[in-house]
C-alpha cells in the first residue's frame, strides 16, 4: 500500500500512532513492510491457504462473533442434501460439467422449501457463465430464498456453519507452512491479533489490490476474506471492512459507470440475446425479488428514460430493445483473440496502453496489427500507437510495417487537471474537481471527444429502423467555451437523476418504474440532490464530525460505510460505546448516528417482514445486508459465483508445487486459451521459479505518465528484476548486471537487483525462488526511459468470475545477462516451449 | 527577524516515495541527474548535489539467522536535506555574498551573484552545497524561501504524505521531536535518536534535523560534524600577528574587532575577498558526508 497507494498509506501510519498493529503479506519485503509491524512473506499464488487456515482458527476455537454470526450471516442456513463439497469430490463441487468446463450452481441452493424462486432455477450454465454473468452478481446479488430453513444451534450437519467447519479443517497452520512458506509463529501471531482485535469492542480491517485478485482464483481469494470477516463481525461498522485499493483514479467510477462489457450503469445486467427477450423476462431473471434489487424496474426504468427520454415509453418497453446485446465474452483477451481472427475490426484504445499493460503483449501486437482501424486516445504517444513502427515483433521479423494493414488514428488527450468531472474513489466517495488550466493544441477531454463523435454519428444516421435508436438516444448536453466543451455538471445532474417535475431527484427511492423518472446510474442518484453539486462539497474534516459527512458524496445516499445496520446489535444497540456507528431511536422510532443509516429510518429492529412481501418490504429489521434478497451476509454462496460457494485452494495455472489438498490442480473453471498465440509453462524443470509482477511508487502502470517526466524516469530509470542473494548465487546473476527472464511466451532482459528482500521461501520441503518484476517499461512511447516488456511474460489465463488475467503468480527461468537479439529470441523461445 | 524556521524529518514514518524528491525539483525547477540504474536498493539518484536538494536514502539491513537465512528485518528511509547550520561554514567562506542568512534564519545561495568560486563545497561539513558542472554555480536547497515569503510551506514538506518531513518553528519542532522520540522508546524502540537538534553540537545545532533509527553513519551522515570554519578566528589572529610583523598594522585595522564573535555567523566575512589558500587547511572532523 505504501509502495502503490503512498497518498493512501498516511491513514495507515496515522492509525499505527494509535495504537493499530499492520500486518503486511507479501511476496516481497516492500516499503510497505519497513512500515508494517510484521511481515509474512508469502508464496505468490497460496493466500487461500492462509486465509483458510484463519477461517479454521476462529471456528475450531470457538473465536466467531456469534451473536453477529447468528443474526446477520447465512451461517444457520441448511444447503440442499444435494450439495458435495471439494473435500469429498477431491478438488470438484458438485455440478460440475466436464464438458463445458463450468459448473451448474443447483446442488449449491439452500435446501428447497417447496417453491424454488425461479431465477436460482434458471441461472447458471455455460451461456450465463459465458457472459461472465457471475460478474454481473458480485453487486447484484443472485435469488436465493428470502427465508430458507435454519438452524439457529449451529449443529445441523448441512447448515452453513458446519459445512465451513468440514471445509476449512485441513487448512492449518502446518498447511500454511507447507504451500505458504510462513512459519508456524508468524502465523499465530497473525491469527492472535486478528482475532484478539475483533469483537464488540474493536475491530479489523483487510486491505488489498491486484495482489489477491489477479490469480484464476481472485474472487475467491475475496471471499475468503469476507468468510472471515463476517464470522468476526468486521463488516458494516468503523474501523472493519474489506477495503479494496484501486490501480488507478477512478477505477471505482468506472466500473459504477461502467466500461465492462457486461454490465450497465448502477451494476444492472447487460442484457443476453438469447437469454432475454424483452424487459419483462430480463428483470425476472435477473436476481430475486426480495432485497433492494426487488426494485430492479425502477432502476433500470429510469436509466432507459435517461438514454431516450420521451421516446421510452410503456408501450415499447421503454427501448429496452435499443440496448445492446451479449452473445458470449466480450471481454479483453476475447477481443483480442478475435482481432487476431479477425473478426474484430475496429478498436477504441481510450488512456489505456495494452501493448504494454496488458497480459501477454505478443498477442496484443498481433491483434493490433490485424485490424481495419485504431483510435488511440493518450497524452503521449503510447506504444499500442506505435507497435507498426518500432514494436518488438518488427525486431523478431514476425511482423513487418508495410505488412501491416491498420489503420491508426491518434488523438491527444486532456490530462486530469484540464477538465473537469468527478472521481470516484475506493470509498465510493465522489469528488468534484475543477479544471486548473485549459488542454495544450488539440488535446481534448474524453467528454468532448465522445460527445461530438456522438454528434458526427447522429449527422449519418438515415431513417432506417436500424439507426432509431441513436436517432432516439438523448444527447444534447449544453456546451461553453471555444471549443464547445459539453458541461460535466449537466452530465453528473444527469446521471443523478430527475422527477416528473423535472428537478433533481435526492434519493434513488424515489425511482419510479412506471417511466415519470430518469436517472443515469441509480446508486449515484443524490449526487445533485437539491440542484447542488454534492461531489463539490469541500467542508474541511477538522468543521466536522470524524465520518466527515460534507466532504464529497459518496455513493449510495452519501452513506460512508456500507451494511452499517450491522454496526448494532439486533435489538438495535451499539455493539460497544467505542464502536457505536449508527443505533435505534426508540424514542424518536427511526434509525440515527453519525453516518447515514443503511437500512429504512423508520423500520424497528424488530420488524418482521410479512409473508409475501417483495423488495425492502421482505427485509427484517435485523437484515443488514440489504442488497442481498435474504438480507445476509454468505458465508456460503447459494449461487451467484463461476467455480464454486466456497473458496478451496487451487495452484495458480503455472505453479512449481504439486497442489496436496486436491487431485485438481488449479481452478477447474479458470479460463484459458488453448492457441499459438497464448502458450502456457509446461510444469517440471524448465520454470523452476516463481515470477510475480507489481508496480513501483515511482511510476504509473504501463509508464504513459511516468517514463516521459523526467523528476520521475530518474527515480527508476530501468527494468529490473528482485533476487534474492541466494538465488543470484546459485545462477550467478550480479547485483546491477544483466539477466534475462523467459517464459513460454517471452524472453525479457533486466537489470538486476540483489537484495534480502527477497526472500527464498521453503515449500512442500524445498526452496522456492521467487522473482520480482515491475512493468513500467516499454520500448518507446515518448519515454525518456525506455526497458523490455515485462507483460509480455504473463500467461492469458483468467479468474472464471470478472475474467482478470493471472499476473501475479506464474513460472519462468532465470538466465545470467542479455537476452538474444532477433530471430535467436525466437530461437531461445522455442528451446523453451518444445526443446 | 521572523522566527528561526525548519524541517523535522522524522525517519520513522518515512515510506520512501520520494514525492519530496519530485516536488522539490518541481518547483525549484532542478533538471534531472541522468537515467543510470545504481542498482542500490531503491535509491537511483545518489545522493545530495547540485540538482538533488531533497534525497531519499534507503538502507537494507539483513538480519543474520541460524540457518543461514539473511533475509531484510528493517528497510530505512530517510529524505536528507541541507541542515541549514546555525554555524554555517559555506555563509562563512562565501567571497561574493551570494550565500546569505535569510529572515527565517535560514540559509540561502543567491544564484545571480555566485561567482562559482567554489568555496563553500568543501566547507561544508555534511558535503550538502555542490556546484553544478554546466554552470559553475553553487546550488542547495533553500528551504524554499520564495514559498517561505508567501507564507507557503516548503515544497518537500507540503507533498510528504506521512509527516515525515515537518516544517515549522524551529522550537516548536524541536519539543514536537522530543515527545516522539521519547513515544518510540517508551514502545521499545530504544534505537531512536535525534540528530542535529542540538545548539550543543559542533554546528550550532541544525535548522534541518532528523529523527533517525541507527546511528547517523548508517544513513550516510557525519556522527559529529563541526563547522569547518570554528578555527578561523584564532587563525585569522595567527594570520593577523603574521601580517603586523610582515607589513605593519594595515591588516590589523581591517579585521580590527571583527571575527568570530559566537554569534551565527550572520553575513559574510568582513570585507575580505575570501580566504586564499584557507579552506584546504581547514579539516572538518565529521568529513564529507559519504
Amino acid at each position: 500500500m505504501a509502495e502503490c497507494h503512498p497518498v493512501g498509506f498516511q491513514w495507515v501510519v496515522e492509525a499505527k500512532e494509535r495504537g493499530a498493529r499492520v500486518f503486511h503479506v507479501d511476496p516481497r519485503f516492500t516499503r510497505t513492510s519497513a512500515l508494517a509491524d510484521r511481515h509474512l512473506p508469502i508464496r505468490a499464488g497460496s493466500d487461500i491457504v492462509l486465509l483458510g487456515a484463519l477461517i479454521n482458527h476462529v471456528l475450531t476455537n470457538g473465536l466467531e462473533f456469534r451473536e453477529y454470526v447468528l443474526a446477520y450471516t447465512n451461517a444457520a442456513t441448511i444447503v440442499s442434501e444435494d450439495f458435495r463439497d471439494t473435500e469429498d469430490l477431491d478438488g470438484l463441487f458438485s455440478g460440475w460439467d466436464p464438458e463445458t468446463a463450468t459448473y451448474d450452481p443447483r446442488s449449491w441452493a439452500y435446501e428447497s422449501t417447496g417453491e424454488q424462486p425461479p431465477a436460482e432455477r434458471a441461472e447458471g450454465g455455460p451461456l450465463h457463465a459465458e457472459a461472465a454473468g457471475a460478474h454481473a452478481y458480485g453487486a447484484g446479488g443472485p435469488a436465493a430464498h428470502p427465508n430458507p430453513r435454519t438452524d439457529p444451534t449451529l449443529t445441523h450437519p448441512r447448515c452453513v456453519y458446519q459445512i465451513l467447519k468440514r471445509h476449512f479443517a485441513r487448512y492449518t497452520p502446518e498447511l500454511v507452512e507447507r504451500l505458504c512458506g510462513i512459519p508456524r509463529d508468524g502465523f499465530a501471531e497473525l491469527a492472535e491479533a486478528v482475532t484478539a482485535n475483533s469483537g464488540r469492542e474493536r475491530t479489523t480491517a483487510w486491505v488489498y489490490s491486484v495482489g489477491w485478485t489477479q490469480h484464476t482464483v481472485g474472487a475467491q481469494y475475496i471471499r475468503s476474506a469476507s468468510i472471515l470477516q463476517l464470522l468476526l463481525g468486521n463488516m458494516g461498522r468503523p474501523g472493519g471492512g474489506i477495503l479494496a485499493l484501486r490501480g488507478h483514479a477512478s477505477i471505482q467510477g468506472s466500473t459504477d459507470i461502467p466500461t465492462l462489457f457486461n454490465i450497465l450503469p448502477g451494476y444492472l445486467d447487460m442484457p443476453h440475446a438469447e437469454r432475454h427477450e424483452g424487459l419483462d423476462q430480463y428483470l425476472e431473471l435477473e436476481g430475486g425479488a426480495t432485497g433492494f434489487w426487488g426494485n430492479r424496474r425502477s432502476y433500470l426504468v429510469s436509466l432507459l428514460k435517461a438514454w431516450w427520454g420521451d421516446a421510452a415509453t410503456e408501450a415499447n418497453d421503454f427501448c429496452f430493445g435499443h440496448l445492446p446485446r451479449l452473445t458470449g465474452d466480450h471481454g479483453h483477451y476475447t477481443t483480442v483473440m478475435g482481432q487476431i481472427d479477425g473478426t474484430v475490426k475496429g478498436y477504441f484504445v481510450i488512456g489505456e496502453n495494452p501493448a504494454v499493460g496488458s497480459s501477454g503483449g505478443r498477442a496484443q501486437r498481433l491483434g493490433l496489427a490485424n485490424l481495419d482501424w485504431l483510435v488511440v486516445r493518450d497524452l503521449t504517444l503510447v506504444e499500442t500507437a506505435t507497435f507498426w513502427l518500432d514494436g518488438p515483433e518488427l525486431e523478431t521479423g514476425e511482423l513487418r510495417t508495410e505488412e501491416i494493414g491498420t489503420e491508426v488514428f491518434f488523438l491527444p488527450a486532456a490530462s486530469h487537471v484540464e477538465k473537469e468531472g468527478t472521481f470516484t474513489n475506493t470509498q465510493r466517495l465522489l469528488q468534484w474537481r475543477e479544471k486548473a488550466l485549459d488542454p495544450p493544441g488539440d488535446c481534448r477531454s474524453e467528454l468532448w471527444f465522445y460527445h461530438r463523435l456522438g454528434k458526427l454519428v447522429r449527422q449519418r444516421m438515415t431513417d432506417d429502423e436500424i439507426d432509431r435508436p441513436v436517432r432516439e438516444l438523448t444527447w444534447d448536453y449544453p456546451e461553453h467555451g471555444p471549443h464547445r466543451e459539453p458541461s460535466a455538471e449537466a452530465v453528473l445532474r444527469e446521471i443523478n437523476g430527475v422527477g416528473p417535475d423535472g428537478r433533481a431527484l435526492s434519493s434513488s427511492t424515489q425511482l419510479r418504474p412506471d417511466g415519470s423518472t430518469a436517472c443515469g446510474c441509480w446508486i449515484y442518484c443524490g449526487v445533485y440532490a437539491d440542484e447542488v453539486n454534492q461531489a463539490a462539497r469541500r467542508r474541511p474534516g477538522r468543521e466536522q464530525s470524524p465520518v466527515a459527512p460534507e466532504w464529497g458524496w459518496a455513493w449510495p445516499a452519501n452513506r460512508r460505510i456500507l451494511y452499517n445496520r450491522a454496526s448494532a446489535d439486533p435489538e438495535g444497540r451499539p455493539w460497544s460505546e467505542r464502536k457505536a456507528y449508527v443505533w435505534w431511536d426508540a424514542e424518536r422510532g427511526e434509525w440515527t448516528g453519525h453516518d447515514v443509516p443503511d437500512c429504512e429510518l423508520r423500520k424497528p429492529p424488530d420488524h418482521v417482514p410479512p409473508e409475501g412481501a417483495r423488495a425492502e418490504a421482505a427485509l427484517a429489521g435485523t437484515d443488514p445486508f440489504i442488497m442481498q434478497s435474504d438480507g445476509k451476509g454468505w458465508l456460503y454462496v447459494p449461487a451467484g459465483l463461476a467455480d464454486g460457494p466456497l473458496p478451496a485452494h487451487y495452484e495458480p495455472h503455472e505453479s512449481p508445487v504439486t497442489n496436496p489438498l486436491y487431485a485438481q490442480q488449479a481452478n477447474p473453471a479458470r479460463r484459458t486459451y488453448h492457441r499459438p498465440e497464448s502458450p502456457y509453462n509446461a510444469p517440471g524443470g524448465r520454470f523452476p521459479y516463481v515470477l510475480t509482477t507489481y508496480r513501483l511508487t515511482e511510476h504509473h502502470t504501463a509508464g504513459a505518465m511516468s517514463r516521459p517526466l523526467a523528476y520521475l524516469a530518474e527515480l527508476q530509470p530501468e527494468l529490473f528484476c528482485e533476487v534474492s542473494p541466494q538465488l543470484a548465487g546459485h545462477l550467478g546473476l550480479t547485483n546491477g548486471d544483466w539477466a534475462t527472464i523467459v517464459t513460454s511466451r517471452a524472453v525479457v532482459e533486466a537489470r538486476v537487483l540483489v537484495t534480502g528482500r527477497m526472500r527464498p521461501l521453503r515449500v512442500e520441503g524445498r526452496v522456492v525462488h521467487q522473482v520480482g518484476l515491475p512493468y513500467h517499461w516499454g520500448w518507446g512511447g515518448d519515454g525518456l526511459v525506455t526497458g523490455d516488456v515485462a507483460n509480455d511474460l504473463l500467461p492469458l489465463v483468467l479468474d472464471p468470475n470478472v475474467y482478470i488475467q493471472e499476473g501475479k503468480a506464474m513460472t519462468c527461468d532465470v538466465r545470467p545477462g542479455r537476452r538474444p537479439r532477433g530471430r535467436a529470441a525466437l530461437d531461445l523461445l522455442e528451446m523453451y516451449r518444445h526443446g | 527577524m521572523a522566527e528561526r524556521m525548519g524541517f523535522f524529518t522524522d525517519t520513522s514514518v518515512c515510506i520512501g516515495c520520494k514525492a519530496c524528491e519530485v516536488a522539490c525539483k518541481e518547483w525549484n525547477q532542478l533538471p534531472d541527474d541522468g537515467f543510470v540504474f545504481e542498482a542500490t536498493s531503491y535509491d537511483n539518484t545518489g545522493m545530495l548535489g547540485a540538482s538533488t536538494w531533497r534525497h531519499v536514502a534507503f538502507i537494507e539491513q539483513a538480519r543474520p539467522a541460524p540457518d543461514g537465512d539473511d533475509g531484510v528485518e528493517r528497510w530505512l528511509m530517510s529524505s536528507d536535506v541541507c541542515k541549514h547550520c546555525t554555524h554555517a561554514a559555506c555563509l562563512d567562506v562565501c567571497p561574493t555574498g551570494a550565500l546569505f542568512r535569510t529572515e527565517f534564519d535560514t540559509v540561502v545561495v543567491q544564484s545571480d551573484i555566485c561567482n562559482g568560486c567554489g568555496y563553500c563545497v568543501p566547507a561544508c561539513p555534511f558535503g550538502v552545497i555542490d556546484r553544478r558542472e554546466e554552470d559553475g554555480r553553487a546550488w542547495k536547497c533553500t528551504m524554499c524561501y520564495d514559498r517561505q515569503r508567501g507564507g507557503l510551506e516548503p515544497a518537500c514538506a507540503k507533498a510528504c504524505p506521512t509527516d515525515s518531513i515537518q516544517f515549522g518553528p524551529l522550537d516548536e519542532l524541536r519539543s514536537r521531536a522530543e515527545e516522539r522520540v521519547a513515544r518510540l522508546r517508551a514502545d521499545g524502540r530504544e534505537e531512536a535518536r535525534l540528530y542535529g537538534e542540538s545548539p550543543s553540537d559542533g554546528v550550532g545545532g541544525a535548522g534541518a534535523f532528523f529523527l533517525l533509527l541507527d546511528e547517523p553513519e548508517v544513513y550516510g551522515l557525519p556522527p559529529d560534524p563541526v563547522v569547518t570554519t570554528r578555527d578561523l578566528p584564532a587563525l585569522w589572529r595567527w594570520a593577523g600577528a603574521a601580517a603586523v610583523s610582515a607589513a605593519g598594522a594595515v591588516a590589523l585595522a581591517f579585521l580590527g574587532p571583527r571575527g568570530w564573535g559566537g554569534s551565527r555567523g550572520r553575513g559574510r566575512w568582513g570585507g575580505s575577498r575570501g580566504l586564499p589558500g584557507s579552506h584546504g587547511v581547514l579539516g572538518s572532523r565529521g568529513g564529507g558526508g559519504r
